[in-house]
């Protein structure tokens, strides 16, 4: 399959899913950092891809997202931002309501 | 010029912005001294009003994509509208966090 199709895959199979450098555990970028914790405080269980181990899905995705840089939240199959924007979200109270929806019509999906 | 020089002038032509930062975060990271590959902006400006924060970081990637492309490895955002900033970011402005070593990362 190519890249981008494995990207699209992702996407679509993943209804909160972050792209990002390093796992939530162990980070390697400290913007992929904030965004794993902010995500991870929301609560929900959530997918992720580590860019340095798939160099072929950080070569492609920012081309394919119009988004040039790494970490990438998206939910539903839509992308809702980097690190400021996640971030911003977060502190604002935007992302837990969000990323709540989103786990739900995951388990009705199931 | 400078890649800050550049940056500076593009988002100054592109959105008037009221408010302008673009601060080298570099030397904060793995890179060589002098480097000029991590960045902040901080940016004020009625363009953004009623758009969502996505539609601006859009906008403000598009205006840099050129330097995007071939010269920046990480651009924090932060981006307001006058009502937003005076309200509340003016004394609140978010620190961008620490690198931890990106691809170069020793194991």
């Amino acid at each position: 399959m190519d890249t981008i199709e494995r990207i699209k895959q992702q996407i679509a199979e993943n209804n909160i899913l972050l792209y990002m450098k390093g796992s939530p555990k162990l980070p390697s970028c400290g913007f992929s950092s904030q965004a794993s914790q902010a995500l991870m405080a929301c609560g929900e269980k959530f997918a992720y891809v580590d860019i340095l181990q798939n160099p072929d899905i950080r070569a492609e995705l920012p081309k394919y997202a119009d988004w040039p840089t790494f970490p990438q939240l998206w939910v539903e199959g839509e992308l809702i931002g980097g690190c400021d924007i996640i971030m911003e979200m977060y502190q604002q109270g935007e992302l837990q309501p969000l990323v709540k929806e989103a786990a739900v019509k995951n388990t009705t999906e199931e | 010029m400078t890649i800050e020089a550049v940056i500076e002038q593009k988002l100054l032509s592109a959105f008037s912005p009221l408010h302008l930062d673009v601060i080298n975060e570099s030397h904060q990271h793995n890179v060589a001294p002098g480097s000029e590959s991590h960045f902040k902006v901080i940016i004020v400006s009625n363009d953004f009003e009623g758009e969502r924060l996505i539609k601006r970081h859009r906008a403000i990637n598009s205006a840099l994509s050129e330097e995007l492309s071939q010269h920046i490895h990480a651009l924090a955002l932060h981006t307001y509208t006058e009502k937003e900033w005076h309200d509340y970011y003016e004394a609140n402005t978010p620190l961008s966090p620490k690198c931890l070593g990106g691809s170069k990362k020793r194991a």
